[in-house]
């Protein structure tokens, strides 16, 4: 056996150390930006509360905006975000879902499902007020829906899905193998396999996925701007329950709408003090919607996995 | 093993399939090389080799496998009996063929359900709804599968809480479930620890009264106590076939010598 010298020790004890340094170096940035990033949030969010707190009482849930800022509240706005909301889910989830599990599963490897390919990952990355100009051409002119409830949730499912194309492919393809094997050897044909293997364990990456587009859509002002959602709505859309016959009604879904971000922009651009408390009041309302999307997605997720352990 | 008895001449024994110069392609890669083998009707018959030999992907041939993936191409045919089909005919669904054979996989495989249910599925597949049928036969497979005495009591937990060994048994038991005509095993031990794997061995031995057995095993020594026939192969080709205590006391041929004494592999 070689005997370690002195000098070759203290060597390799001076390039352990110097490696070490390093690494202190690199984590000490890393926790400088993950620092950086969370002072920020946490100063807005104080920040907010700060200004728009005393604001958040029931009235201002059960209120339609209003000249008078002390009486404003923002009922039409989480009302129209809510079935914006609900047309973008309908519509995005199951294209979006069927759209990924045809890629993965059904798809050919051709010329044609590459070129698909890269367009999604691309129509993830457009700014999103090209997906208004988008709907104001198509939805709102040529379809004629006009600025509605329909037209928002249509055009939001259109930019969240991407997202939810991608995670569905990213939850079918963290599948092993052997379990989709393990199917077609007992004489599953593609179908079968798709609905009782690749559906239900990929469930909670396509939940997941789907919510944190929706929380994405929930926020997001330009597109509904371009399509022309009003600033000022003091009226709700049609109940889509009714007493009399045929008790289910669509009206509501052509109704005009105003959202969230929007009344919040629309407060912010008032000279005011009081509108300026309002504003703040109900962005705290949307970034608690938008957390409580996020918590959801993850309670899903947990929830669900429980018992997918490969 | 059969070596105290006088054995039969291999022309007149049943065959359950018959691989006819068979040659398989991953792409541009020739994988087997123009098999000819004969499959003995309720006998174990263990394939052996190095890695990369084609064994397992002899052996996937069988229930068309290799359908599921791009670019794989097969030539010759598989006859299998009674009936005389080509399981490789273009005529043939392979859905048919995996529900005519079974396989049991490397690692255990169960599904994220209910051992019951894990069971079950070849019979779902087929559209099987009566629930005292499936029950029936759920009982069936375990008992064969030597399991049931284990589960009955938790049948429906979840599959992955049971051990390696147990999991392996539960995957033969859905294997045996559909009443396979042929059962394949893809190197069945070789994740589960010495105890589990005696006890796997054990099962083949039970089952090969009911149902023809194919193997491949890089484990010598268990070729030589489950199969009745062994074949050796090296590189996509078929070098060797015979009895197992022929093949592995006096191999006619060089090449499978050196590899059984371990002097190469």
């Amino acid at each position: 056996m070689k005997t370690l010298t002195a000098p070759v020790r203290e060597q390799m004890r001076a390039s352990i150390a110097a490696q070490k340094r390093r690494e202190l170096l690199f984590s000490a940035m890393g926790f400088a930006a993950l620092f950086l990033m969370f002072v920020t949030f946490v100063a807005l969010f104080i920040d907010m509360i700060g200004s728009g707190f005393d604001r958040l009482n029931l009235d201002f849930f059960t209120h339609f905006a209003s000249r008078r800022a002390e009486q404003a509240g923002i009922l039409a706005a989480w009302v129209g975000s809510f079935t914006v909301m609900l047309v973008t889910a309908f519509v995005a989830v199951p294209i979006g879902v069927g759209a990924g599990i045809y890629l993965e599963e059904y798809a050919p490897a051709n010329k044609l499902t590459a070129i698909i390919e890269i367009n999604i990952n691309n129509l993830a990355g457009v700014p999103s007020i090209v997906y208004g100009l988008l709907a104001l051409g198509m939805f709102v002119h040529t379809l004629g829906l006009g600025a509605s409830v329909l037209t928002a949730g249509l055009t939001l499912a259109l930019l969240i899905l991407p997202i939810v194309i991608v995670s569905t492919r990213e939850a079918i393809r963290s599948i092993p193998g052997m379990i989709r094997e393990a199917a077609y050897a007992l004489g599953a044909t593609r179908w079968q396999v798709v609905r009782h293997h690749v559906l239900p364990y990929s469930l909670p990456g396509i939940l997941t996925g789907v919510i944190i587009g929706l929380s994405r859509a929930i926020g997001e002002t330009a597109p509904i701007v371009t399509i022309g959602a009003v600033t000022f709505i003091a009226f709700l859309p049609e109940s889509p329950i009714s007493g009399s016959p045929p008790f289910v009604s669509f009206d509501w879904l052509m109704s005009p709408f105003t959202a969230m971000p929007i009344q919040i922009f629309n407060w912010t651009s008032r000279p005011e003090a009081a509108f300026q408390q309002n504003a703040s009041a109900a962005a705290l309302v949307l970034v608690a919607m938008t957390l409580m999307m996020n918590a959801l997605a993850i309670w899903l997720r947990f929830r669900l996995r429980r018992n997918l352990k490969w | 093993m059969s070596s105290k008895l006088p054995k039969p001449d291999l022309a007149t024994l049943p065959k359950k399939a018959e691989a006819r110069d068979l040659n398989f392609f991953y792409g541009q890669f020739q994988a087997l090389k123009n098999i000819n083998l004969p499959i003995h009707d309720r006998r174990v018959t263990a394939l052996i080799g190095p890695s990369g030999c084609g064994k397992s992907t002899f052996l996937r041939c069988f229930n068309r496998m290799h359908d599921l993936y791009r670019g794989n191409r097969y030539e010759g045919e598989i006859r299998f009996h009674p009936d005389n089909i080509n399981l490789l005919g273009a005529d043939i669904d392979p859905i048919e063929v995996r529900m005519r054979l079974s396989m049991v996989f490397q690692k255990p495989n169960p599904f994220p359900k209910s051992i019951y249910e894990n069971v079950a599925y070849g019979l779902r597949v087929r559209g099987v709804k009566k629930r005292s049928i499936i029950d029936e036969k759920v009982e069936e497979a375990l008992t064969g599968a030597a399991l049931w005495n284990e589960v009955k009591d938790r049948l429906h937990e979840q599959a992955n809480n049971l051990s390696g060994g147990q999991q392996q048994r539960m995957c033969i038991a859905r294997a045996l479930a559909s009443d396979p005509e042929l059962l394949l095993f893809d190197e069945p031990t070789s994740a589960l620890d010495p105890i589990a794997t005696a006890s796997i061995e054990d099962l083949i031995h039970q089952l090969k009264d009911k149902v023809t057995i194919l193997i491949v095993t890089h484990n010598m020594q268990q070729a030589a106590r489950v199969s009745d026939f062994t074949a050796y192969m090296y590189l996509g080709d078929l070098i060797e076939f015979g009895w197992t205590d022929d093949v592995f006391f006096s191999p006619t041929n060089k090449q499978t010598e050196d590899y059984i004494t371990g002097r190469f592999g």
